[in-house]
């Protein structure tokens, strides 16, 4: 997917407004914020599971190469086959060699994050491969021909309206409004999809070192169908997603629902494991694994490797405020909220997406309900620093912050500065006592004021007492 | 007990009174009070935009101005959050430096925090009688913990009718120059918060960092609200509110 992250506060603006996005983004939180506490309630001890989960995510990434190359070899030994792909463009173009291995034309998909990344469908398109999305969401963004603007609920943007009014002119099909209606109106649509297609691609929340599984954890039955019913499945999906274990799989699988859509569970947790054996009844007689790197290693033994935890949970979007308010979209690239204004510029360069480690009030609410206690607001902070390093800041920021950092140091100087400066605000506060324009702060005074000052600072108050 | 005073720049210059009360709930609590008078900025500015150089000079300086101190208390958590949680963070790599600065970091406190759980503050000299709502201010809620102590100081007044509005723990959109950076995105959360202080019908607005109370205070005096008051905690306790 192209990068358009350079946009983020024209986006913002014109988010922030779009009266149906905010109704969306207001019913999200409801739903998944107040819906994430309740299910974390019934389990006592949030905390230590985190510990624990975060612990897992650590040590499969202490190990990465270890563990990656166990579940190749297990994957293999099931019967799958396993792919490694160093770019997104890698394993378009390795998907496509499979396709044309084994005379694919049409492909059924359920949910890839990671597709998203590398542009799979675009790709599979122009090698003439005819490509649906079967999770509900998914298909309804295929349909629109839009980007997914959350993880988890990736059509969250658009309200039942505007879907109805979709079907209607895609399908040509009455229009409905009642949402059971228009979910079995998709089933009959997707059906056919299912059922002819020659391949099946999905991504996988995780992978299994010690069985070579691909586990999807899903709420639609297309999964099931998507991975079992065609000839051919490829998982497609990043390197960093490797546990070790079953026992640890188990850990994170408490988290992820209640986490995400604050659920126990999903409907389906499906643990694929190799292509189908002699005594399946059923199952693909091709599995392939495609792991992508696209930036993922160059991570490791970096300060932000801990990003490389996620576990795609959705969470710290859903209580992020700046996200709650201006929607996925806004962020410009796959991965929208807290956590993408983190892989943002590290998959798609620093400079790409200056804005989106800024745009963030270093509130904390991500770092706090991040199940893999990713220290968000720090890795956020870090790139910033990042960014001053390497110069990237624009100069006026720069020269104000190091003026100020040099005043700030020299104690006498700075009462002189602060003693003419709250005179100043003092007098312009006016009648009313409150400044309607800052000079210099456009930002804060277009849609505030600010209460002026007294007109004198603490420090001469203070020394005015002590003299008396 | 020999508290150091960290005033916070802001106090210094957009409402010393906020000062004047941290002072007088400091002596009221039996503490003796010292104000270093060269003390100005803890740096968070800086540091949240990427410079973390700059901010050690700062570090290095409240170490020698507070060296003396039994314990720094500020009227902010935004502040105490930043010495606490992020000045040992700046010298990692220099164990000397550390050795002196991070028992300093571990003894600085937000004045409510220090109030309730060291001094064990059993009366507030602030009188105060209405109805009030509270926003828990980001830093101090999620660096520091603070949360029931400001509710058991004004729990400690019998005037105060505490009225808790929605989502009183999501960010008022202030975040230093964010709210500069981003004034649109910034402006449009202090009109959530605004929104849910003013649907509790409670007479004041009350928190503990002064950043956040001037940005919910800015909002709504934009949107025309003129009579929903504004106060910093120090100055409801210490019975200050309303003094310049
Ligand atoms: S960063 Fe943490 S909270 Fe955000 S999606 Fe990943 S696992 Fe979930």
């Amino acid at each position: 997917m192209e990068c358009s992250a350079g946009e983020f506060k024209h986006r913002a603006a014109q988010k922030l407004g779009d009266v149906k996005l905010q109704a969306a983004l207001r019913r999200l939180q409801d739903k998944f914020v107040d819906g994430r506490a309740a299910a974390l309630a019934e389990l006592d001890g949030f905390d230590s599971l985190a510990d624990a989960a975060a612990a897992v995510r650590e040590r499969a990434l202490a190990d990465l190469d270890g563990y990656l190359l166990r579940f190749e070899r297990e994957a293999i030994a099931r019967g799958a086959h396993v792919h490694w792909a160093e770019t997104g463009a890698d394993a378009n173009r390795i998907v496509v060699e499979i396709a044309a291995a084994h005379g694919v034309r049409t492909a059924a998909k359920s949910k890839s994050m990671v597709s998203e990344e590398c542009g799979l469908n675009h790709a599979l398109e122009q090698a003439g491969i005819r490509v649906t999305e079967t999770d509900l969401g998914e298909y309804i963004l295929q349909l629109a021909q839009e980007p997914p603007s959350h993880i988890v609920a990736p059509v969250v943007h658009k309200s039942k309206e505007e879907i109805s009014e979709l079907f209607h002119e895609k399908h040509h099909t009455p229009r409905k409004t009642d949402i059971a209606e228009l979910c079995r109106e998709a089933r009959e649509v997707l059906r056919p999809a299912f059922l002819g297609a020659d391949m099946g691609i999905s991504g996988a929340n995780f992978l299994v070192a010690e069985t070579g599984s691909a586990v999807i954890v899903t709420n639609e039955g297309n999964g099931r169908l998507v991975t079992t019913l065609p000839r051919v499945h490829v998982v497609i999906t990043g390197i960093e997603k490797v546990v070790p274990t079953l026992e640890d799989l188990a850990t994170l699988l408490r988290l992820l629902p209640r986490s995400a859509t604050g659920q126990a569970i999903t409907n389906y947790v499906s643990l694929l494991t190799g292509a189908k054996g002699e005594r399946d009844p059923d199952g693909p007689e091709q599995m392939h694994v495609i792991l992508l790197d696209n930036g993922r290693s160059r991570l490791l033994g970096d300060e932000l490797q801990s990003i490389l935890r996620c576990i795609r949970c959705g969470a710290c979007m859903n209580h992020c405020p700046v996200y709650q308010n201006v929607g996925g979209h806004a962020y410009g690239w796959v991965y929208p909220g807290p956590m993408g204004s983190v892989l943002t510029p590290a998959y798609q360069g620093l400079e790409n997406a200056l804005d989106l480690p800024h745009a963030c009030t270093m509130c904390g609410a991500c770092g706090a309900v991040c199940p893999v206690r990713i220290p968000l607001p720090d890795l956020l902070r870090r790139l910033r620093e990042r960014q001053t390093e390497r110069g990237l800041r624009p100069w006026r920021e720069r020269l104000a912050l190091r003026l100020w950092a040099w005043t700030a140091k020299r104690a006498t100087l700075y009462a002189v500065g602060t003693r003419a400066a709250a005179w100043l605000l003092a007098r312009a506060g006016g009648k009313d006592r409150l400044l309607h324009r800052l000079p210099g702060a456009a930002g804060w005074s277009a849609g505030r004021d600010m209460p002026a000052p007294p007109g004198r600072t603490f420090r001469d108050l203070y020394r005015e007492r002590g003299r008396r | 007990m020999r508290v150091g005073l960290f005033v916070t720049c802001l106090v210094d210059l957009m409402r010393p009174s906020i000062g004047f009360s941290a002072l007088k709930l400091l002596e009221h609590a039996g503490c003796r009070v010292v104000v270093p008078e060269t003390q100005t900025c803890c740096g968070q500015p800086a540091y949240n935009a990427g410079d973390a150089k700059a901010v050690r000079g700062l570090a290095l300086k409240f170490m020698e101005e507070f060296a003396g101190c039994d314990y720094v208390v500020a009227p902010s958590g935004s502040c105490a959050g930043m010495i606490r949680t992020h000045y040992p963070d700046l010298f990692r790599a220099e164990p000397e430096i550390l050795a002196e600065l991070e028992p300093l970091c571990r003894r600085t406190y937000e004045l409510t925090d220090f109030l309730v759980s060291v001094m064990k503050l059993e009366r507030v000299p602030g009188r105060f009688s209405g109805s009030l709502t509270y926003h828990d201010s980001c830093s101090g809620l999620r660096e520091l913990g603070i949360s029931r102590q400001p509710r058991a100081l004004l729990a400690k007044m019998p005037g105060v009718r505490l009225v808790e509005m929605r989502e009183s723990t999501t960010c008022c959109g202030f975040g230093g120059t964010f709210s500069l950076k981003f004034g649109d995105i910034s402006a449009r959360m202090a009109d959530h918060k605004c929104d849910h202080g003013e649907a509790t019908g409670a007479d004041a607005l009350a928190g503990g960092d002064l950043g956040c109370l001037l940005n919910i205070e800015g909002r709504l005096r934009r949107r025309g609200n003129h009579t929903t008051r504004v106060l910093h905690i120090a100055e409801l306790l210490a019975g200050e509110e309303g003094q310049d």
